[in-house]
């Protein structure tokens, strides 16, 4: 089976090892490590490597398109958003009667805006199951559609990299707008509590990085079982040579449009992972340099290895926190300089570099992976 | 006290002894108005006042708006009629109206103001636009004409119609009629109805749509149909309104894009860093007005050079250090750049300021050119909207008829080959980013005089600007301007019933759409180089 096959592999062991114990020492220290202890890992920190696993499943998802499609998206951000806006919904709806204005139905902001009921596309978030369903379908549509018209008339690309900039960017000025039922500027924010736990204790937090660890360890397997079926090469092919792959009988356009919404959807969980633990979505996220940025993630982690961006996302968000805690105004230099960084001098990223030490005969995709430009 | 007195006395004394020359002219036929009116009982201010006016007298408009004022008096002792300058204190400025001439002060008590009653105050201010009306320059007469749509009374009408006759400007006489026509619909008059149907003045529109209201059904039905006809003429002037802006601001996106175009379309080397070389621009225009200060028109101008070289120089910079090695690695050349843009943006918040700098828009660029009372078109827009197509037709120049131009296309076409025929296809490479670079900066010395110039003004632009190339066609100077030009017209068109910000997503979605259909752009590439 094509989901049991890459836990055979050596490499994804090792990465699900890490990972794993990643998770288990976290949640010991957390918990049994005594609040003065220099090992004490705070609900604090706890939040904050859940946020970074949640970025390292967007990267994941990043990779399986670039790494492995060769579509190079700079809206990704869109997806994730779209993920996180459907899990902020119902978390909206969970508060219930204990908003600032207590009304039992409509969210705070729409009060405010003075609406009278709640508009179609609130309805039925209310339940869990149907907003956890959203928070797959609604980026997987979103993907779908956008996908097979682009796919359809073969964009590919520089072109394809611009409209899904575009995408995101109008999808960014429609979220700012207050008409659209969606908290306008501020987003949706000041959640009480996820599956009836209240969200501000530490034990939700531990449960949400917890979570958080499981969905990355699924999505890392689910897009190794991708690209080492039979689908991935075909896939693989697409990104070295779209044209002699379509000649040779394969249907590009319904590989590419497969392995794209999948990625959607991953990146639309990892969005809903998000939102409860940072307490807010607003459509910054959307905005196309967060989208941007997460391909940097990919790059600088290595791409088409899957691992690697992992690594990229945490080591950046890791720095991006240093930093932006000591010295915010260098920042934006260290982020800028990364991206050239990268790109001249590392242009197959840290795993590259590992890969390189090893010298030893990797799996047979990831190394012929990297031979390709797009 | 009485030295005081004495002491202002002297005063006066030794002014009039100063000018001597002008207090010889006792026949000045002034003085004899001015003390005529100062001593008209109340029954006969009024012709007072039509003497000054119809003396043709040039001071007359000084004097009267003084008289209206209350600050014409006399002096107690010398009956002499002064005009006050400033009458706070006890102690009064005053000046002779008859040569202009400062008289020094003058203690209040000394002074006896020329009364005035409330039914002349209220005429005045008709008197004294006809005063203007027989100004010397066609100018003053038509603001005056103007001023007086929707002002004219019964005391006025005629003295207006009898001017009309002496009249010879045509634009003046237009306004005149009007001013008379919107009195004489109140009237009930037919045909004045005729005369307003040719205005655009929201004034005029008042009167009509009184007489639409009133009793007399002719003139209720002629007052109708005039206002459709001139509802006919306020679309066709908002249309022409609404298709000025969509060009201006097509003209920005064509200036920002240009620049992409060459980059972009002709290099195939996608430069996110573009929109911050616009900002370099912009912050150049700024800096020149820095260094002149009290200049912005010099200053301006000299941006325009400063600014290409600045924008240039960068542009030389990132393509030696950086985008030589990804030829080929579109992509990777995307994620650098950007990277770039952000180094740059964060450069200026450092070493300038994160906040907005003011650039100063000179005198002959600011105010607008008045078509009519419905049409007006702002000159800074105007100059960029030219500005935009000089700057393209020189970008034409230079690809089709220089030397470089044809090496770009020869290098574009077939690298190898154009470098087996001798051409050094590094050196040019330099020389395009250099040129599009510094188009680049060009569009930020325009744009510093639309928009707010700080650190995100490149971040503003730089995705419409591939929006713009890509519609047009990657490699297509011509489909870049005609791209730039009706994005910005359909973005002005969709934004009276959409929104500013829906019209834009509207346009975004329409340009993804249509890349799916024409994934090459309105006017692609034909040929080997297509497939390059």
């Amino acid at each position: 089976m094509w989901l049991t096959r890459p836990l055979q592999e050596r490499s994804t062991q090792i990465f699900l090892g890490v990972l794993f114990s990643a998770l288990v020492v976290v949640t010991f220290l957390h918990l049994f490590m005594p609040q003065d202890s220099a090992l004490h890992v705070s609900a604090y920190t706890v939040t904050l490597l859940g946020k970074y696993l949640c970025y390292a499943l967007l990267a994941v998802a990043v990779d399986l398109v670039w790494g492995y499609l060769g579509i190079l998206s700079l809206g990704h951000g869109a997806f994730f958003a779209l993920g996180g806006y459907a899990m902020g919904m119902y978390l909206m709806r969970q508060i219930g009667d204990r908003g600032v204005y207590g009304d039992p139905v409509l969210p705070d902001f729409m009060v405010f805006l003075n609406w009278q009921e709640l508009p179609w596309f609130w309805h039925g978030f209310d339940m869990a199951w149907f907003a956890f369903i959203m928070v797959l379908l609604a980026p997987g549509l979103l993907a779908l559609v956008f996908g097979f018209l682009a796919f359809r008339s073969r964009v590919t690309g520089v072109y394809l990299s611009i409209i899904t900039q575009a995408l995101t960017f109008a999808l960014m000025l429609a979220f700012f707008r207050n008409e659209m039922g969606f908290g306008g500027n501020n987003g949706l924010t000041d959640f009480k509590d996820i599956l009836g736990f209240n969200l501000r204790t530490d034990a939700t937090r531990l449960g949400l990085f917890i979570a958080t660890g499981i969905a990355l360890a699924i999505g890392y397997v689910i897009c190794r079982g991708i690209v080492t079926s039979k689908l991935g090469r075909v896939s693989v092919a697409c990104r070295d040579a779209e044209a002699r792959t379509r000649f040779l009988g394969y249907r590009v356009e319904r590989v590419q449009l497969f392995v794209f919404v999948v990625s959607a959807m991953l990146a639309g969980v990892a969005g809903a992972l998000y939102v409860p633990q940072v307490g807010i979505i607003n459509p910054s996220e959307f905005s196309p340099l967060f989208s941007i940025e997460i391909v940097v993630w990919v790059a600088l982690g290595g791409r088409a290895t899957l691992y690697g961006a992992v690594i990229g996302a945490i080591l950046v968000n890791y720095a991006k926190t240093v930093f932006t805690g000591i010295m915010p105004d260098a920042w934006l230099f260290a982020l800028g300089g990364l991206f050239v960084l990268v790109t001249v001098f590392l242009p197959k990223g840290i795993a590259g570099l590992l890969q390189k030490r090893r010298k030893a005969k990797a799996d047979d995709d990831t190394t012929t992976g990297q031979e390709a430009t797009v | 006290m009485s030295i005081c007195r004495s002491l202002t006395l002297l005063l006066i004394a030794l002014i009039s002894l100063l000018s001597l020359p002008v207090m010889a002219q006792e026949d000045d036929p002034g003085k004899a108005l001015l003390i005529n009116l100062a001593e008209a009982p109340a029954s006969k201010v009024e012709e007072a006042v039509n003497a000054i006016v119809s003396s043709g007298d040039e001071r007359a408009r000084g004097w009267l708006e003084a008289y209206g004022n209350n600050r014409l008096s006399r002096v107690k002792d010398t009956g002499q009629v002064v005009l006050v300058l400033n009458n706070r204190g006890r102690d009064w400025e005053i000046a002779d109206p008859l040569t202009g001439e400062d008289m020094g002060e003058m203690s209040r008590r000394e002074l006896d103001r020329v009364a005035i009653n409330n039914r002349i105050r209220g005429q005045l201010e008709g008197i004294l636009a006809m005063l203007d009306l027989n100004a010397a320059d066609p100018d003053v007469r038509e603001a005056s004409a103007q001023d007086m749509m929707g002002k004219v009374d019964a005391s006025l009408v005629e003295p207006l119609e009898a001017r009309l006759e002496l009249e010879e400007n045509a634009s003046v006489r237009n306004r005149i009629e009007e001013a008379v026509a919107i009195y004489r619909v109140g009237e009930g008059n037919l045909e004045a109805v005729e005369v307003l149907a040719g205005s655009l003045h929201p004034r005029a529109r008042a009167a009509l749509n009184e007489a639409v209201r009133s009793d007399n059904e002719a003139l209720a039905a002629r007052a109708t149909k005039a206002l459709e006809s001139i509802e006919q003429k306020l679309k066709l002037n908002r249309a022409a309104e609404t298709l000025y802006f969509g060009l201006s601001l097509g003209s920005v996106l064509v200036l920002a894009a240009i620049g992409l175009a060459i980059t972009f379309g002709v290099m195939g080397v996608i430069n996110m860093a573009h929109g911050e070389l616009i900002m370099l621009g912009a912050y150049t225009t700024w800096g020149m007005q820095q260094l002149f200060p009290g200049q912005p028109g010099l200053a301006l101008i000299l941006s325009i050079p400063a600014g290409f070289m600045v924008a240039a120089t960068a542009g030389i910079i990132i393509e030696r250090s950086v985008i030589q090695y990804l030829k080929g690695r579109p992509l990777e050349t995307l994620l650098a750049t950007f990277g770039i843009s952000l180094i740059l943006q964060q450069l200026v918040r450092t070493v300038i300021s994160p906040q907005n700098r003011t650039v100063v828009t000179p005198d002959w660029m600011s105010g607008s050119l008045v078509i009519n009372d419905a049409l007006s078109l702002t000159l800074n827009r105007l100059y960029v909207l030219a500005f935009a197509l000089i700057v393209f037709a020189g970008l034409m120049l230079i690809m089709r008829k220089t030397r470089l131009g044809l090496e770009v296309r020869a290098v574009t076409q077939n690298r190898a080959m154009a470098r087996s025929m001798g051409i050094r296809a590094t050196r040019v490479d330099i020389m395009t980013f250099a040129l599009g670079s510094g188009v680049a900066g060009l569009a930020g010395v325009a744009l510093s005089q639309l928009t707010n110039v700080g650190p995100n003004l490149g971040q503003n632009y730089i995705i419409d600007s591939f929006m713009v190339v890509v519609f047009g066609g990657v490699g297509n100077l011509w489909g870049t301007l005609i791209a730039g030009l009706s994005l910005g017209t359909i973005n002005q068109l969709l934004e009276p019933w959409a929104g500013a910000v829906l019209a834009k997503i509207i346009v975004l979605v329409f340009i993804i759409l249509f890349i799916q259909k024409r994934p090459k752009g309105l006017f692609p590439q034909k040929g080997r180089a297509a497939e390059g």
